[in-house]
C-alpha cells in the first residue's frame, strides 16, 4: 500500500483547509455581526468611558484584518489581555477569555471534556450493539412478522426527539418507579460505580435515537450486499447459508457502518447539547447553551471551533476508515 | 405516484394525520374562539400556589372552561398553547424546507454543471456544511442576532442555511450521473443552448430525488424547531412552542405528568406521520420499488434497501 | 455411473407475473426443455436474450429454489434428482459435481477477500478433511493451472487487481478446485474482449480433453459454440428450436428460426455480399476539394494533472463524402472517445479537426451550432439515448425544433415521415421508450439523427447492444439510409465482423492510437500489424472444422 500515506496526508490537508475556512466564517459571523462584543463584555452598567477602555483591552479599535491575525496567532502561542490592574495569560490554544470570569475558554472548555466522553463513548457502545444487531436481524428476516416489527420500532426511535425519550424514562424510572436516581454527574476516577449508574439514563437516551439510524443503515447496507453476484457464486458453489452470510455478506455491510459511527463520535464529543441540558451534566454542550443564553461570546466561539474540530476530524477519519475498510475505493 | 402512495395503509394514515394537524394549526383562532381562551392570559385562580403552581382539580386541571387543562405555574389554556406550537412547528419546518430545497438545488446545479474550479470550491463548502453540527451552529448563532428580529422567520433562516448540503449533494450527484446520459448529449447535438438542455432534460429527472430528500427534511427540521425551542433560543415566551413546554416540562413531570405527555404526544404524532409519509413518498418514486414487487424474476430474490447509503440525512439531534 | 450426466426432462420454469404478485399464472420462460449428457460431452445453450438459456442453466443447480420461482420437470446431475434433493445433498452438488461459471467476473468474486482463499474455502466445503495449507496449495496450483503467472503471489491478490481476463480464469480456477464432472457456464465470454474471449475459450477447451469433464455452455453467440461444444440446443422464447451434433445444426439446419440466425450473423471471414457497396452516386470529388472530415494529430486527454490519462493519442484520419469509415478496436482503445471528438461532445486537448476544409476543433459551442446539424451521432445504448420522459415523436422532433424556421404541424409531420422511413409505425408517435424493444429504440436513434438532415452520422457501437437478428435488421437500415441519402459514416465499432460488413475503410484503434488503416478487404485479407492479425485470427467462426483448425494455430503461435 504505497498510496497510503500520502492519502493520509491529502485527507489531513483537506481537513485543515476546511478548519481554517470554519475559523474565518465563525470569527466573521461573531465579532463583526451585529452587536458590540465590548458592550457585552463591559456588561448593562457601563459608562462610555469604560466601555472604551474595555475596547482596547479586547483590541477592536484594531482594523479586521490585525483582530484576526492576533486572533489566529492566540490559537498557536497563545495571548495576554491586560486588565488595567495586571496581566492575565492565556495559553495556547488562546481562544479568548470569558467574559462572565475572565477564565481562558480552552480551560473551560478542557474540565468539560470528561463529561461528554463519558457520555459519547458508553451511548456509542450501547448504540452499536443496539443498531446493528437490530439492522441485521431484520435484513435476514426479512418479509417476516420480525421485520415488520423492527422497521415499526425503529420509524418509532426515528422519529422520537431525545428530550422527549429522555422526559419518558425519567418519568418512569426516576419519578414512578424511583429505580434510577436523577443523574448527576460523577467522575469515573471517584466512584466508577455510582458513574456507570448515574449516566446508565443519559446513555440509554442517546442510544435509542442513534441505534434507529444504524438499524436502518446496516439493514440497507446488508440487503445490497446480499444481492451482489458474488453471494450467488458461493451459494452455487455450496457454501452454507452460515459461512455466505457471516464471511461475505457482513463484510461487505460493514464499511459504512463504521464510517458512519465516526461522524457520529466526533459530533457526539462536540457535545450533546439536548441530552446534557436535559439531564443537567455539565458538559460541551451544556457549556455552549449557557454561554449563547449570557452571550459570552469567546466561549461561543472557543466551543463551535472545538466542536468543528471534533467533526472535521471525524469525518476525515470516517473517509480514511471507510477506504481501508472497503478496499475497492481507490485511494485518490 | 398517487395511486402507489394510497397503496399503502400506513401513507394514508400518516396522511390523514398530517390533514388533521394542518386544519388544528389554521383553524386555531376559531378553536380558541370556541373555547373562549387565548394562549397568553394568566389564569390564577386555577393553579394551587401552596403546592407549587400546580393546577388545580385532577388532569392538570381539565374542564369545560379548558379542554385540555392549564399550565403549572401560569395556568394559561393548555389546548390553545397547543394549538399556536402547531402553527410555529409547521411554519418553521415548511419554511426551512423551502429555503434548504432552493439553496441545496442551486449549489447542487452549479456545482454539476459548473467548471471544475467551481465544483471543487461548491463541493467543499457543501462538505463542511454537511459535516457541521447544524444545532451548534444555530445554537451559536442566535447569540449574536439583535434580540428584535422575528423569531419564526429566524428560525427559518437559520436551520434553512445550516442544513441545505444533503440536498446540494444529491442534486449533484443526480446531475453529474444525468449528464453523462447519452439523450442529453443528442440534446446537445440537436443544436439547443446549455441552458436550454439543463432545463428540459435535466431539471425533470431531478424532480423525483429532490422531492424525496425534501420529504425527509421536514421531520428533521421539526425537530430541529422543538429542540432550539427546548434550549431556550427559539420562539421568544409568550408564544407557545412544543419544544419550549417541553423545555418547561422538566421541572414539572413529577407532578403534572400530563404537562409533558400533551406537547411530547403532539410532537411525537407530528413528526412519525411526517417520517411515514416521506418514507412513502421514496418508495412511490423509487424505480427500483417496482423491481422489489418482482422478487423472483430474473434478477432473484433480491431485496431492495430501505434507504440508499449516504442519504440517511443528519440532523439527529442529541 | 456409466449413463447420462445430465438428464434433463420436461423442464418449466415460471417466474410469478411482476405487476400482480398475487395471483395470475406468471411467466412462463422456460418450458417442455429436455435434453441428456454424456460424461465428458459438451453441449452449447444458444439463443437471443429471453430465450431462457440461462435459466435453464440455473434450473440445473436449483438455483431456483427461494426465489418464488416454480420449476417443474426432473433435472438429474450424475444421478441425483437436483429438484426433489434435500439442502445438505445440493450443497454437496454445487460446486462438488458440477460447477457453474458466471458471466461478468467482476461481481462474481467477493471483493474482499483475496482470490486463493475463495477458491480455498470453496475447496475445504468439499473436501472437508483438507487442511488450511492443503487447500491454500490446492487454490495455487488451480490459478497456475488456468495460467496466471506467478500464482503463488497473485492468490494473494484481490480480485479488483485483476483483469477482466485473469478474473474470468480465476473463477474456472475456483471451478475446477474441487474436481467436478459438470462445468456450467452462463456466457462466459460475454464481457470479454475478442482477443481474451478466445483465450478462454481455448483454455476452457484445453482443460476439458485434460480432465474429461462435461461442460453446458450458454451464449448467445453462435460463434463461440461453434469451436467448443458436441451438440447444439438452440433455444427460443423459452422453448426448444433445434437440437441436434453441432456440424449439422450449425451446417445445414433444419428450423427456420435456426437458418434465420445463422445468416444474421456477420461473417469477419468471408466477403459477403454486402448491400453497402461503395457506389458514390457522384463520381468522386474533384481534386482539390476537401474531405467531409479531416482529422490531424488529435489527442485527448483525461484527468488532474496528477494522474493525467491519454485517451486518444494523435489520431489524423479522414472521411470522404460517401463513404464509410470503420473504427475498430477493443475496450479501452478510445474508440468512443474519437467518435465523441468527431461531433464535438467533447473537446480536443490538441489537434486540428477540419469539417469541409473549415477548422471547427476550437470552435464554441454558438459558431458550432450550424455545423451541428450536419454531423450528427446514433448512440450505443438506446434505452439512455432518449429521453424516458418524452414520446419518441417528440424525442425525433427535437432537432427540428431546436432548428427553427418551421411550424408545430410541419415539424410533427416530418416527424412521422421520419419514423416511417426507419421503419416504424407513424402512430407510435406518442409512444414513450419504454413501449419499444432495443431494436425499436435504435431506429428511433437513428431518425432523430436524421432529422436535422446531416451529412456525416457518427455511429457509437450501434448495435452492439442487439441480439444478432435485430443487429443484421439495423445494420441493413443504416447501409439503405447511406445509399439513398448519400451519408458518410463513421461505424465505430469492436465487432470485427460488423465493421467488415458496413465500411469501405477501416482503421483499427489500439490504446489511443491507430496501429493500421487501409480498404477494408485488404486489412482483413491480409493484415500487415501483429495486432491486427491477432486480433483477426481470435474472433470465433461458425464452422466447427475451421473453428478447430484456428484453436491449432492459434496454440501453435
Amino acid at each position: 500500500m504505497t498510496g497510503t500515506t500520502g492519502y493520509l496526508l491529502r485527507k489531513l490537508g483537506g481537513a485543515l483547509i476546511v478548519l481554517f475556512l470554519l475559523s474565518v466564517l465563525v470569527y466573521l459571523l461573531f465579532y463583526v455581526a451585529p452587536g458590540d462584543p465590548a458592550k457585552l463584555a463591559c456588561g448593562p452598567r457601563c459608562n462610555a468611558e469604560q466601555l472604551h477602555q474595555v475596547r482596547g483591552q479586547l483590541g477592536l479599535d484594531e482594523p479586521l484584518l490585525t483582530r484576526y491575525l492576533h486572533f489566529l496567532a492566540g490559537l498557536v502561542t497563545g495571548r495576554d489581555y491586560s486588565t488595567g490592574t495586571g496581566v492575565l495569560h492565556c495559553p495556547a490554544p488562546c481562544f479568548g477569555l470569558s467574559y462572565q470570569n475572565d477564565q481562558p475558554v480552552t480551560a473551560l472548555l478542557a474540565a468539560r471534556l470528561p463529561v461528554t466522553a463519558s457520555l459519547a463513548l458508553g451511548s456509542m457502545v450501547l448504540w452499536l450493539l443496539l443498531g446493528v444487531g437490530t439492522g441485521l436481524l431484520s435484513a435476514l428476516r426479512r418479509g417476516g412478522t420480525t421485520e415488520r416489527v423492527l422497521t415499526v420500532l425503529t420509524l418509532t426511535g426515528t422519529a422520537t426527539p431525545v428530550f422527549i425519550t429522555g422526559l419518558l424514562l425519567l418519568m418512569l424510572f426516576c419519578a414512578t418507579l424511583q429505580w434510577l436516581p436523577f443523574p448527576s454527574y460523577v467522575p469515573l476516577t471517584e466512584d466508577p460505580e455510582q458513574w456507570a449508574w448515574n449516566l446508565l439514563l443519559p446513555w440509554t437516551t442517546l442510544a435509542l435515537l442513534e441505534s434507529a439510524k444504524y438499524a436502518r443503515l446496516t439493514r440497507s447496507s446488508t440487503l445490497e450486499t446480499l444481492a451482489e453476484d458474488h453471494i450467488r457464486t458461493f451459494r452455487a458453489y455450496g457454501l452454507p447459508e452460515r459461512t455466505v452470510i457471516g464471511r461475505h455478506a457482513l463484510r461487505g455491510a460493514l464499511p459504512p457502518v463504521i464510517a458512519l459511527n465516526a461522524i457520529d463520535l466526533g459530533t457526539m464529543f462536540g457535545g450533546a447539547m439536548l441530552t446534557e441540558t436535559l439531564f443537567g451534566l455539565p458538559g460541551i454542550g451544556q457549556l455552549l447553551v449557557h454561554s449563547v443564553r449570557t452571550v459570552d461570546l469567546p466561549v461561543v466561539v472557543g466551543a463551535v471551533l472545538g466542536i468543528g474540530t471534533a467533526v472535521v476530524l471525524a469525518n476525515a477519519l470516517a473517509d480514511v476508515l471507510y477506504a481501508l475498510a472497503d478496499r475497492r475505493v481507490t485511494l485518490t | 405516484m398517487w395511486r402507489r402512495l394510497r397503496a399503502r395503509p400506513s401513507a394514508v394514515a400518516a396522511a390523514a394525520v398530517l390533514t388533521v394537524l394542518v386544519l388544528l394549526a389554521l383553524g386555531a383562532p376559531l378553536l380558541a374562539a370556541l373555547e373562549g381562551q387565548d394562549a397568553t392570559t394568566y389564569h390564577d385562580a386555577l393553579i394551587d400556589s401552596a403546592r407549587g403552581g400546580m393546577p388545580t382539580g385532577a388532569y392538570g386541571g381539565i374542564s369545560a372552561d379548558h379542554w385540555l387543562g392549564v399550565e403549572p405555574g401560569t395556568g394559561r389554556d393548555l389546548f390553545v398553547r397547543l394549538l399556536h406550537g402547531a402553527q410555529i412547528s409547521l411554519l418553521v419546518a415548511l419554511g426551512a424546507t423551502a429555503v434548504q430545497v432552493l439553496t441545496g438545488v442551486t449549489i447542487g446545479l452549479a456545482a454539476g454543471f459548473g467548471s471544475r474550479l467551481l465544483d471543487t470550491v461548491l463541493s467543499r463548502l457543501t462538505d463542511v456544511m454537511v459535516a457541521l453540527p447544524m444545532l451548534v451552529l444555530g445554537v451559536a448563532l442566535t447569540a449574536v442576532v439583535p434580540a428584535g428580529f422575528p423569531r419564526p422567520l429566524l428560525l427559518i433562516i437559520v436551520i434553512g442555511l445550516l442544513n441545505w448540503g444533503g440536498t446540494a449533494r444529491v442534486v449533484r450527484a443526480q446531475t453529474l450521473s444525468l449528464k453523462k446520459l447519452d439523450h442529453v448529449a443528442a440534446a446537445r447535438l440537436a443544436g439547443w443552448r446549455p441552458a436550454r438542455v439543463a432545463r428540459r432534460e435535466l431539471l425533470p429527472a431531478l424532480a423525483a430525488p429532490v422531492i424525496t430528500y425534501a420529504a425527509i427534511l421536514v421531520p428533521t427540521n421539526i425537530v430541529a424547531e422543538a429542540s432550539l425551542s427546548f434550549l431556550g433560543i427559539g420562539v421568544k415566551p409568550p408564544t407557545a412552542s412544543w419544544g419550549q413546554m417541553l423545555s418547561t416540562a422538566t421541572t414539572w413531570f413529577r407532578a403534572d405528568p400530563l404537562y409533558v405527555l400533551l406537547p411530547a404526544a403532539c410532537l411525537f404524532a407530528t413528526v412519525l406521520a411526517f417520517t411515514v409519509l416521506g418514507d412513502a413518498v421514496r418508495a412511490a418514486l423509487d424505480p427500483r420499488e417496482r423491481s422489489r414487487l418482482r422478487v423472483g424474476t430474473r434478477d432473484g430474490s433480491r431485496g431492495t434497501p430501505a434507504a440508499p447509503a449516504g442519504r440517511i440525512p443528519k440532523g439527529a439531534a442529541a | 455411473m456409466t449413463g447420462t450426466l445430465v438428464e434433463v426432462t420436461d423442464l418449466a420454469v415460471t417466474f410469478p407475473a411482476g405487476d400482480d404478485p398475487a395471483g395470475r399464472a406468471g411467466v412462463r420462460a422456460v418450458d417442455g426443455i429436455s435434453f441428456s449428457l454424456a460424461p465428458g460431452r459438451a453441449l452449447g445453450i444458444v439463443g437471443e436474450s429471453g430465450s431462457g438459456k440461462s435459466t435453464v442453466a440455473a434450473a440445473l443447480l436449483d438455483l431456483h429454489r427461494g426465489t418464488g420461482a416454480r420449476v417443474e420437470g426432473t433435472v438429474r446431475v450424475d444421478g441425483h434428482d437436483v429438484l426433489a434433493a434435500p439442502e445438505a445433498e445440493l450443497r454437496r452438488l454445487r460446486g462438488g459435481t458440477a460447477a457453474m461459471i458466471f458471466q461478468d467476473p467482476l461481481s462474481a468474486l467477493d471483493p474482499y477477500h483475496a482470490i486463493g482463499d475463495q477458491i480455498a474455502e470453496v475447496h475445504r466445503v468439499h473436501r472437508p478433511d483438507a487442511s488450511r495449507r492443503t487447500a491454500r496449495a490446492r487454490a495455487v496450483a488451480a490459478l497456475d493451472r488456468v495460467g496466471i503467472a506467478d500464482a503463488a503471489r497473485r492468490a494473494r491478490s484481490r480480485p479488483h487487481e485483476f483483469s477482466g481476463g485473469m478474473r474470468q480464469r480465476a473463477l474456472l480456477a475456483m471451478a475446477l478446485a474441487c474436481e467436478p464432472r459438470l462445468l456450467i457456464a452462463d456466457e462466459p465470454t460475454t464481457a470479454l474482449d475478442v482477443t481474451v474471449q478466445a483465450q478462454i475459450l481455448d483454455l476452457l477447451h484445453e482443460l476439458r480433453t485434460e480432465t474429461g469433464t462435461g461442460l453446458i455452455l450458454v451464449t448467445h453467440d453462435l460463434g463461440v459454440v461453434a469451436g467448443g461444444v458436441d451438440e447444439v440446443l438452440v433455444m427460443r422464447a423459452g422453448r426448444a428450436v433445434e437440437h441436434g451434433p453441432v456440424g449439422e445444426v450449425l451446417g445445414s439446419p433444419a428450423a427456420p428460426y435456426t437458418r434465420e440466425l445463422l445468416a444474421a450473423v456477420p461473417r469477419v471471414d468471408a466477403v459477403r455480399p454486402r448491400p453497402a457497396v461503395p457506389a458514390p452516386r457522384t463520381p468522386g470529388p474533384p481534386a482539390g476539394e476537401p474531405p467531409l472530415l479531416e482529422a490531424v494529430g488529435l489527442r485527448r486527454e483525461f484527468g488532474p494533472r496528477r494522474a493525467r490519462t491519454t485517451a486518444v493519442d494523435d489520431v489524423s484520419l479522414t472521411v470522404r463524402a460517401g463513404e464509410t469509415l470503420g473504427l475498430v478496436g477493443e475496450s479501452g482503445s478510445g474508440k468512443t472517445t474519437l467518435g465523441r471528438m468527431l461531433v464535438r461532445l467533447l473537446d480536443p486537448t490538441a489537434g486540428t479537426l477540419r469539417y469541409r476544409g473549415r477548422e471547427i476543433g476550437s470552435l464554441g459551442e454558438r459558431a458550432l451550432r450550424p455545423i451541428r446539424r450536419e454531423v450528427q451521432m446514433v448512440f450505443q445504448d438506446p434505452a439512455s439515448s432518449l429521453n424516458p420522459r418524452r414520446t419518441i415523436g417528440e424525442s425525433v422532433a427535437d432537432p427540428l425544433r431546436a432548428a427553427g424556421g418551421q411550424d408545430g404541424p410541419a415539424i410533427v409531420r416530418r416527424a412521422r415521415e421520419l419514423l416511417e422511413r426507419v421503419g416504424l409505425d407513424p402512430d407510435w408517435y406518442h409512444r414513450h421508450p419504454h413501449e419499444l424493444s432495443g431494436g425499436q429504440r435504435q431506429r428511433v436513434g437513428i431518425a432523430r439523427a436524421l432529422a436535422p438532415g446531416p451529412r456525416l452520422l457518427v455511429c457509437d457501437e450501434p448495435v452492439s447492444a442487439l441480439d444478432v437478428t435485430t443487429q443484421a435488421q439495423v445494420m441493413e437500415l443504416l447501409g439503405e439510409l447511406r445509399r439513398e441519402l448519400g451519408l458518410s459514416l463513421v461505424f465505430i465499432a469492436h465487432d470485427l465482423a460488423v465493421v467488415r460488413a458496413v465500411s469501405d475503410r477501416v482503421a483499427v484503434m489500439r490504446s489511443g492510437r491507430i496501429v493500421e488503416e487501409g480498404p477494408v478487404d485488404s486489412v482483413y485479407e491480409d493484415p500487415q500489424h501483429p495486432y491486427t492479425q491477432g486480433l483477426l485470427a481470435a474472433v470465433p467462426v461458425l464452422d466447427p472444422q475451421a473453428a478447430a483448425d484456428r484453436r491449432v494455430l492459434r496454440a501453435a503461435a
